[in-house]
């Protein structure tokens, strides 16, 4: 995973609420049994004109001038709602978002985007809206700092969990990370299975 | 010390703290399916990860295998067929159980593991799938995780968990006769939306709730993740230990009296105390239907649509109109009446053997509108062997229904079959989204009650009040 400490770069504003997985990766565009080769399949039923076809919907914003460089993505509530899929998070990394900014993240959705290298950062709507205002035009996310500075210098501190901010920061692996406990998982396993053993005898 | 329900589940699990909110949890059951679990399963495979405890990890084929009639391997999704044959071979790997397109134990993963008994009370059970949520019915805690997550626990046998806040919803009363799980749970969308429950463990209690069945608390806890929440769970008792007792991978002998002692302290003390406290009156649920495309858009049978104004408290202007527009309704407008292309029962909401029964005893000896596209398809292989074993199939068959082999199929559109274009389609799945079951598709989500109403009618309409049987 790639390490996020801070960025600065366009944010590309999609203000809707409920945004889900099937419209950020519709199932039909998740085609390979991988984790790459998604970029294309990104919100691919707003993106283009029909189903199966490349041609950009123009009113679509990652089609408008000034956001072919956007690295951040400004929403509105509940976003990442819906299907687990984690091709949601894979798609929006390959596509080269490292945040997305929004009043609040369904909790499966928050934890792909922190395993996949993306800064799920948590402002008002009120905060995101003038941040949007500004657009197209670089703002600073920083996870050093905890905060969002707007283009006009208003600094917005946001939080995330201390394990998530870790995570991010050092770009960690998280099963690296945990098989470096393995003795201490196996000796709750042994312990474990003496006070639950229905558990361990399939 | 007072404790919750989850927080004795939590402490059972701890294998060590990360810091004061996260903990490294034990992980006692893997389930996974085609869609994601063999990117997984490929994925660890590759990093040269084994599975730690392939007894305590399952594979199924229910997301994108074809359900008609003489399946293979071949699938309506273009490319479907390399998620097939990378998750059997994945599975076969790495030594885990796969229910695999022709077991007689396949189905969907929600509706299969608790038929097979490898979900428990007091258990850890993670799927690739956000309706994991269903499996907290019997006093499990079961959350939906994505593939990374899936590949870490497959790995570890643990997971890194933030540790979830608690809400309690305590529903007294009794459900009305036709007022199901799913009205119970549409209701309670309706009023607190579909972040009403965001990040917490929700527990469901009261009356109300130790009166639906197994398969209605699956049910209600099925749609939790449309309120946001990290999973549900409901204490279990005596009925779902009789559920549970004699299947397949439930304890048996003395494991089975060893663990029936444990779940028996699988409740909530009565002054444990919960981050959020919500009551509900089972009294005011009545049957439901969605308007919109979130699930919160939902509303009584035969009243209006709302205004922007009065749901604005959830609903911004803009997702009303938008919902709106993509739904062809108008406020004050009923939705009861609203003419359907299609109909369809299926899905890890309601496809189990009860909700086929009720359905069953709606169409029976009756015939659903000429227009109307009607499909059945069982949640499980065993519902579909159940049911044809009681004769459902030919009501349906009768009724103009299509007979499926079981899978999730229709509840989404994978790029093969799907309904069309502004069709109208009433559902008893889970997610009336935007181009769900479909491109630009209308899913109005109910009771399998209601769809098979509706479907009869050939219009949005509620089932007459009956006894609930044959």
């Amino acid at each position: 995973m790639t390490p996020f400490t801070c960025m600065t770069a366009i944010a590309a504003p999609l203000i809707r609420d409920n945004i889900d997985t099937d419209a950020i990766i519709p199932s039909r565009e998740m085609k390979t049994v991988g984790k790459t080769g998604l970029k294309d399949g990104l919100f691919a039923g707003w993106r283009y004109l029909a189903i199966g076809n490349r041609d950009p919907m123009p009113d679509f914003i990652l089609n408008q001038p000034g956001y072919s460089d956007a690295k951040f993505l400004l929403s509105g509530a509940n976003f990442g709602c819906g299907s687990s899929r984690e091709h949601a998070a894979w798609a929006l990394a390959e596509y080269g978002f490292r945040a997305i900014v929004a009043p609040s993240f369904n909790p499966i959705f928050h934890g792909n985007c922190i395993r996949n290298g993306i800064v799920p950062v948590t402002l008002a709507i009120d905060d995101i809206m003038k941040l949007a205002d500004a657009m197209p035009a670089p703002i600073h996310i920083s996870l050093e700092e905890m905060q969002v500075v707007g283009a006009d210098g208003t600094a917005l501190p946001f939080h995330l969990p201390k394990e998530a901010r870790r995570a991010l920061l050092l770009g960690l692996d998280p099963i690296g990370q945990t098989l470096l406990e393995i003795d201490c998982i196996k000796a709750f396993l042994a312990k474990d299975a003496l006070s639950r053993p229905w558990i361990y005898s399939n | 010390m007072s404790k919750t329900l989850f927080e004795k589940l939590w402490d059972m699990h701890v294998v060590m703290d990360i810091d004061s909110d996260a903990a490294l949890l034990a992980i006692d059951r893997v389930l996974m399916h085609e869609r994601t679990g063999g990117v997984a399963l490929e994925s660890l495979a590759l990093a040269g990860h084994p599975v730690l405890a392939p007894d305590r990890a399952f594979a199924t084929m229910d997301h994108i295998v074809d359900t008609r009639p003489g399946r293979g391997d071949a699938t309506l999704m273009p490319t479907g067929t390399a998620f097939i044959q990378a998750t059997r071979q994945g599975a076969r790997a790495a030594g885990i159980h796969l229910f695999d397109i022709t077991d007689p134990r396949q189905g969907i993963v929600h509706v299969m593991s608790p038929e097979q008994g490898i979900l428990i009370p007091g258990i850890t059970l993670v799927c690739p799938d956000s309706h994991t949520c269903t499996q907290g019915a019997f006093g499990a805690l079961a959350w939906g995780i994505g593939s990374s997550e899936a590949e870490h626990a497959l790995a570890t046998g643990t997971l890194r968990v933030q540790r979830p806040g608690t809400m309690r919803i305590t529903v007294d009363s009794q459900l009305g006769p036709n007022v199901s799980a799913k009205d119970l749970a549409l209701h309670i969308l309706s009023r607190i939306g579909s972040a009403g429950a965001r990040g917490k463990v929700l527990e469901y209690a009261g009356s109300a709730i130790s009166a639906l069945d197994a398969e209605g608390r699956m049910t209600l806890c099925n749609m939790a993740t449309e309120l946001g929440a990290f999973t549900a769970i409901i204490a279990p008792d005596q009925m779902i230990f009789d559920y549970v007792q004699g299947r397949p991978f439930a304890p048996q002998g003395a494991d089975w009296d060893a663990a029936l002692a444990s779940w028996q302290s699988l409740y909530s003390d009565p002054d444990a105390r919960f981050d959020t406290d919500l009551r509900f009156d089972a009294a005011d649920v009545v049957p439901m239907v969605s308007w919109g495309t979130s699930p919160q858009q939902s509303l009584a049978l035969g009243a209006p649509v709302p205004t922007a104004q009065a749901v604005a408290g959830r609903d911004t202007a803009e997702a009303h109109a938008r919902a709106r527009d993509y739904m062809d309704v108008t406020p004050g407008q009923p939705v009861t009446g609203l003419r359907i292309d299609g109909a369809f029962i299926g899905s890890c909401t309601n496809s189990r053997l009860s909700d086929l029964r009720r359905a069953a005893a709606i169409l029976k000896s009756r015939h659903v509108a000429d227009h109307v596209r009607a499909i059945c398809v069982p949640g499980s292989s065993q519902v579909k062997a159940q049911a044809e074993a009681e004769g459902l199939d030919r009501i349906f068959l009768d009724a103009g229904f299509e007979w499926r082999e079981a899978g999730c199929s229709m509840c989404f559109f994978a790029g093969g079959e799907s309904f069309g274009p502004q069709e109208r389609v009433i559902s008893s799945t889970n997610r009336n989204f935007e181009s769900r079951q479909g491109p630009s598709t209308r899913t109005h989500i109910a009771s399998p009650e209601t769809v098979a109403a509706s479907a009869l009618a050939g219009v949005i309409a509620a089932a007459p009040v009956r006894e609930n049987s044959l």
